[in-house]
């Protein structure tokens, strides 16, 4: 990674170890401004390692600091209480404080900071979020998804130099969960601070994650980038694999305003869309699920799908007994195929041979 | 019978008010303190700790007295002590009586409170924590607002069960009127004294209308920190 002044002054930088009868918390990664999803399976140590970076655990080993700003030290003795650590944290369920209204609990932490720290605005925060109609109410009266906003709005208006999010959307429902994401993409892009985010939803991961820290059983098995992470098959137990689809980096290339088509182009190609209302030279996220994506051996024609792509199979994955296979294409960029292994076997599929794999459809995770 | 109270008996009255009074206040800070330790932290002694706490609930109040009498005594270790340097007495005074009230209610006040420490969510105190709040930030801040039902209710059982207060008092304080006869103690010296039934039977319906009252107004206050808070249904 290109070292930025910028970027290493704000950086998140982790290396800890800490251990509980019958489990042991091993972890070391970095986090720059922008989203690091800490991803794993349940009993990862995913809310361990986040409650460590907030202080409400103390390890036993290691360093936590934020750019020169050591939060803790095991070597050194330094271990800075929750109050002090200037970390934002928001929770799965909200903890807003029952006995105060939405206004006392966004100036909670916002009043416990010296003026000449505050910066972040109250205005800005509550207009950000769309809190102005609720800042009178009384925080039980609150539905789920409207006192995760509160409790989102209350982290940030401590000024915080990284902010925590332990599965925020665990406890909502799905529609609820589609309300606050374009929030948290919001707070993203308005704030330059390192956001870790906790979660093992493959859709939250796909959605915000532009780093991803993978934990096992205390363990850390990976960390990278995003797509890199996506296209390891030796990671599809954790990632998903063929489940999650290909997921890759496009930029608007034209607009075709007679047929209403937008055309994107990723690492390997170009593909042509429903029309985007996105500026020419816009980078966003889209996602091919494997279950979108056919395969042909030579080159097709008569055919209504305008994506045809070639390439060459890097893997077959499937069991004798499953009546489908996921296959592995290289076409500038990894993406999987699922087809039915009565096809594989018909179409004589092999690692190496070359197709063409034929997208019937692309799917937009974020707004952007 | 005449109902109208004699100086004697309105002066009984606002001493029992003022040694509940100040028996509940006396205790506020040490009771606080010490329900929090039993709720939260875990000690050595701690066992102990609850079981003096608790002692004056289960044993004879005329013992309690006593053991005052011969602790702060004017020839008891502490009451000499007090008296030689400071010139204080507490035995056979009313702020004597105030202190034996306040031991016999203090295990009420520590049991309500620490019930109420101890069903607070302390995952909303850890929150107010990383919000920027110190220990004692929150405890002022948050876990005391939240145990404000329990405090109540603590606070309005210690203040009646000091206002009946007797075995102690009498022991340690004695029963002068108009320095320790508080109401419970001028009832019964006029059921005592032959001719003086009118005078018992007004200050029976004088303890009435003060528990009474005492009741019906914490009810009020605790539907009002209800509204306020909404912990309860």
């Amino acid at each position: 990674m290109d070292w930025q002044p910028s970027m290493s002054r704000s950086r998140l930088a982790v290396d800890i170890q800490h251990e509980v009868p019958g489990f042991a918390l091993a972890a070391a990664f970095n986090a720059d401004p922008g989203i690091t999803v800490l991803f794993g399976p349940s009993g990862a140590g995913k809310t361990m390692l986040v409650d460590v970076l907030a202080g409400l655990v103390s390890p036993q080993r290691g360093r936590i600091a934020i750019g020169d700003n050591v939060l803790f030290d095991a070597d050194r003795g330094i271990n800075l209480p929750p109050e002090r650590r200037r970390v934002g944290y928001v929770f799965q369920d909200a903890r807003l404080l029952p006995h105060m209204t939405v206004e006392s609990n966004l100036r909670f932490g916002w009043r416990r900071q010296p003026p000449e720290r505050r910066s972040i605005e109250f205005s800005q925060v509550v207009k950000l979020l769309g809190l102005e109609g609720l800042i009178d109410r009384r925080t039980r009266d609150l539905s789920g998804g409207e006192k995760q906003r509160v409790a989102l709005g209350r982290a940030m208006l401590t000024s915080p130099r990284v902010l925590l999010m332990d599965e925020p959307l665990a406890s909502l429902d799905h529609a609820r969960r589609h309300e606050i994401l374009p929030f948290i993409e919001r707070l993203r892009d308005e704030f330059e601070i390192p956001i870790v985010y906790v979660t093992h939803s493959i859709d939250e991961l796909v959605r915000l994650a532009a780093t991803v820290v993978l934990l096992d059983r205390g363990r850390l098995v990976a960390a990278g980038n995003l797509e890199e992470l996506m296209r390891r098959l030796d990671l599809a137990a954790y990632t998903g694999g063929a489940d999650a689809g290909a997921v890759l980096m496009a930029t608007i290339v034209r607009h075709d305003e007679r047929f209403e088509l937008t055309y994107i182009a990723f690492h390997g190609g170009e593909l042509a869309v429903p029309r985007l209302g996105l500026d020419v030279g816009r980078s966003f996220r889209v996602r091919i699920h494997a279950r979108d994506v056919a395969l042909a051996t030579f080159r097709p024609v008569g055919l209504s799908t305008l994506n045809v792509i070639p390439g060459k199979i890097t893997a077959i994955v499937g069991t004798e007994r499953a009546p489908q296979v996921d296959i592995l294409l290289d076409v500038g960029v990894p993406l999987w195929a699922r087809i039915t292994r009565k096809s594989a076997v018909d179409l004589r599929l092999t690692v190496g041979a070359p197709v063409y794999a034929l997208i019937k459809s692309i799917a937009f995770d974020s707004d952007r | 019978m005449s109902f109208s109270l004699t100086t004697l008996e309105i002066e009984a009255l606002t001493l029992s008010l003022r040694v509940a009074t100040w028996s509940v206040l006396v205790s506020l800070v040490p009771g606080a303190a010490i329900a929090w330790l039993l709720a939260r932290r875990s000690f050595v002694g701690k066992g102990l700790l609850d079981a003096l706490v608790h002692l004056p609930l289960v044993l004879p109040p005329v013992a309690v007295g006593y053991v005052l009498l011969l602790t702060l005594g004017k020839q008891g270790l502490i009451g000499g002590w007090l008296d030689r340097f400071f010139g204080f007495t507490l035995a056979f005074t009313w702020q004597g009586a105030a202190l034996a009230s306040g031991v016999m209610a203090f295990p009420l006040l520590v049991r309500s409170l620490r019930l109420s420490f101890e069903a607070i969510d302390r995952r909303i105190e850890t929150a107010a924590r990383t919000l920027g709040a110190g220990p004692f930030d929150v405890f002022r801040n948050v876990t005391l607002p939240l145990a404000l039902p329990g405090l109540l209710t603590g606070v309005v059982l210690a203040f009646t069960r000091s206002l009946g207060e007797f075995g102690a008092t009498i022991a340690f304080a004695a029963s002068i009127p108009g320095e320790t006869q508080t109401l419970s103690l001028a009832l019964y010296a006029a059921m005592q004294s032959p001719g003086n039934e009118d005078a018992a039977f007004r200050l029976m319906c004088l303890s009435f209308v003060v528990a009474y009252i005492a009741l019906i107004g914490s009810e009020a206050c605790a539907r009002r920190i209800d509204r306020w808070i909404g912990s309860r249904a």
